[in-house]
């Protein structure tokens, strides 16, 4: 009885094992077609031009705190709640501006917010479709009724950037959504980029802004890294950065050209396609089952037992 | 195979273990009432960094994999065909059933917004892309599955009582409070036990075809499980990040099911005073180092093929971790190779505790340890936040202990001893 048992066990290991390692190598057959990048919304924030002034942060939290649900951060020295002092970006704070100095000489503002991917890995993962990219200005949404707080937002996002309500008992993630339901709704720009006084932050096409970076960069070879940080990080994202430091210094990883989601949904995609390999596992292992019950009922009646009904359990 | 392979364990339920596992429960049920009036940040260290913490690690990803026995077993008896296990599957279904149920509760507890979760059931709002859609749709299934497959001893428990503590606690509230009986009580007790036993039979015909579903959907998870964290590559490190996880989260979880159906067997048969069921758990012990084998070399095989065999003998933090949980794992499956190693219960339970405690630390490794947002984060799990955890297990071990106590669960002891000496 073990013998052909063993060998019906190991075949079926075999089954499971090609469908998982068959698919790894079809695995460069994208579903979705190429889009296009060129009219998609976003923001380029020149850090040279940054003077820190945080205009940005406090119009973010004036216009968005009703709707995303923001509020102002106490700090410690703050007896009387004065300032907004976030630390970091957080369940309360959408966009943040932050100093890094290396030595008197060289220093560099930066902006922290959403980075609006091409190809978002928290909307890849999102099990509810709370995480939404709309497909023509490319903004990446949130939608608290959908979501069920899960977080695994966060663990995906290579850039850190969704957060969460830590200490509230109806908490949800907050994150940028280029106020798309403010003021881009009602003065079509962004809160950041029509505050700015210094025009570091552009808002626009993403086609113009790239074009207004390599312009500059070409310009003034001297002024920048040679670099637009997003035009190719993780498959492209629609918030670029033009700095005179190098970026990972600044608190943005270095990343690979191509997005970590789609490398997960090849997986993912592969393994359950148009569902057929748990069906088949399934119908596989219901023909083994069946047969070894019959088997073991024939063997019952032959030993003179009566023998009883199938599939007890 | 009857029912009569199965007998209920005559016992007092009021034991100084229940006394303590049952302050631990309620221990860890405040603080879950404390969680969901202050938010999760007042009993846990998890950050925005470390969005997942000991709840998801332990309770979801480790949890699930040791409540593996119930999978294990249902592909050990009914697709390699040894009917001679039968008789050990009831109580390994019911500790996959306490652990999954168990943590599809931890994922509601760890979750923020539970009262949104009906949206995994509403077609407009379904994410195949993501792998926790998959998990999440599956562990609720299988949840099912698993309770559909205990019924039978609850309905063989329906069929034969007499009402004995209803009857006796409704007396008793008759002489305190005046309270009446209400009417035609029996008749209705006794129509429960005309349902039960008109609804076992017709449950046994179909319950091969649960029982299969309950060995595919296990396989379905518990790959994604692995799947889960493929998304994080630039977080997780390099030893554990590869396109393998599924395939290897799989197979960690089937041995992790073997193994604990022996400690589970080992550990309930020395506190039950019952005899050790030796020669099942020789047998269940030969199919781990095979299952072991293909694990380790898979791992091998991949970090080679990337390149990354330097960085796992580094000796750094990770390399560490990943060097402790690879030598447990490869020890114990080396122990169980030796014939006459695994005939001793003494060895057979050093071993499969080796290899739980070198799976567990694997799926600890991938959740956790070798997780890395940036500089700045660390995580840590708090008080609060474990005792949560240890209430939820502690809750577990009360609900197996009270209802073996109950149930007909574990293996009838005369029909092992005729079975045994037939084949002797």
């Amino acid at each position: 009885m073990a013998r052909p048992s063993r060998r019906q066990f190991l075949k079926i290991m075999g089954v499971t094992g090609a469908t998982l390692l068959a698919g790894r190598s079809k695995a460069n057959a994208s579903d979705e077609p190429a889009q296009n990048y060129d009219d998609t919304l976003g923001m380029l924030y020149d850090a040279t031009k940054c003077v820190g002034c945080k205009a940005c942060m406090s119009a973010c939290k004036r216009v968005n705190s009703d709707y995303g649900s923001l509020a102002y951060e106490k700090a410690d020295f703050d007896k009387d709640s004065l300032w907004d002092a976030p630390k970091d970006l957080s369940g309360s704070t959408r966009t943040l501006i932050k100093l890094f100095k290396e030595s008197d000489k060289q220093w560099s503002y930066v902006k922290y917010s959403c980075m609006h991917c091409h190809k978002p890995s928290c909307v890849s993962v999102c099990p509810v479709s709370a995480m939404t990219r709309d497909k023509i200005a490319g903004t990446v949404d949130y939608n608290k009724n959908a979501c069920i707080g899960c977080r695994y937002c966060q663990i995906a996002c290579a850039f850190n950037i969704p957060k969460f309500q830590w200490d509230k008992a109806i908490p949800q993630i907050v994150k940028c959504d280029l106020c798309k339901s403010t003021n881009l709704l009602k003065k079509g720009i962004t809160a950041c980029a029509e505050t700015c006084p210094t025009g570091a932050i552009m808002f626009g096409k993403r086609k113009e802004l790239l074009a207004e970076a390599h312009k500059r960069l070409q310009e003034h070879p001297d002024k920048y890294i040679n670099q637009v940080y997003g035009e190719k990080e993780v498959g492209g994202t629609n918030h670029l950065y033009l700095a005179a430091m190098p970026f990972n210094k600044l608190g943005l990883p270095i990343l690979k050209e191509e997005p970590p989601a789609e490398f997960s949904e090849k997986i993912q995609h592969t393994i359950y396609k148009g569902f057929i390999a748990p069906v088949a596992l399934y119908s596989t292992l219901c023909f083994i089952a069946v047969k070894n019950m019959k088997k073991q009922e024939d063997d019952q009646g032959k030993h003179g037992h009566d023998g009883k009904k199938k599939g007890d359990h | 195979m009857g029912h009569d392979e199965y007998q209920r364990y005559d016992a007092k339920i009021l034991t100084p273990s229940f006394i303590v596992l049952l302050a631990l429960t309620l221990i860890g049920f405040t603080l879950i009432g404390v969680r969901f009036v202050k938010g999760i940040g007042a009993v846990t260290n998890m950050s925005d960094g470390y969005p997942w913490g000991i709840w998801i690690t332990y309770d979801v990803a480790t949890g699930t994999a040791i409540a593996c026995g119930g999978y294990a077993m249902a592909i050990l008896i009914y697709i390699r065909n040894h009917m001679r296990y039968h008789p050990m599957i009831r109580s390994a279904i019911l500790t996959s059933m306490f652990g999954y149920g168990l943590a599809g509760f931890s994922v509601m507890v760890d979750v923020g917004r539970p009262w949104n979760a009906y949206n995994f059931f509403i077609p407009s709002k379904w994410q195949a892309n993501s792998a926790m859609f998959e998990v999440a749709l599956c562990v609720m299934a299988y949840t099912t599955v698993l309770a559909l497959e205990f019924m039978p001893a609850i309905l063989s428990y329906l069929e034969k009582t007499d009402w004995e503590t209803l009857q006796a606690l409704m007396d008793r509230l008759h002489k305190y409070t005046g309270i009446n009986r209400p009417e035609m009580m029996d008749e209705r007790l006794e129509s429960v036990k005309d349902l039960a036993a008109w609804l076992k039979p017709r449950l046994d015909k179909i319950l091969i075809f649960v029982i299969v579903l309950g060995i595919t959907l296990p396989t379905m998870h518990q790959s994604s499980l692995g799947s889960l964290l493929l998304i994080a590559s630039t977080k997780l490190h390099p030893l554990w990040h590869t396109g393998f996880l599924p395939l290897l989260f799989l197979i960690n979880c089937m041995f992790i099911g073997y193994s604990i159906a022996i400690l589970e067997s080992i550990i309930s048969c020395y506190a039950f005073k019952r005899p050790f069921e030796l020669h099942e758990l020789t047998g269940l012990a030969k199919i781990i180092p095979w299952l072991t084998v293909i694990w380790l070399t898979v791992v091998i095989g991949d970090l080679a093929w990337r390149g990354q065999l330097g960085t796992a003998l580094s000796l750094d933090f990770y390399s560490r971790f990943f060097l402790l949980e690879f030598c447990l794992i490869a020890g114990g499956s080396l122990l169980l190779f030796s014939g006459r190693k695994r005939s001793s219960i003494r060895w057979l339970f050093v071993s499969a505790a080796l290899i739980v405690l070198g799976g567990a630390l694997y799926r600890f490794n991938v959740y956790l340890i070798g997780f890395n947002p940036g500089k700045g984060w660390h995580y840590f799990p708090a008080l609060a936040e474990l005792m949560i955890t240890l209430g939820i297990v502690a809750f577990e071990i009360l609900g197996y202990q009270v209802l073996v106590k109950i149930l007909p669960v574990l293996p009838r002891l005369h029909t092992r001893k005729q079975l045994d000496a037939a084949k002797a």
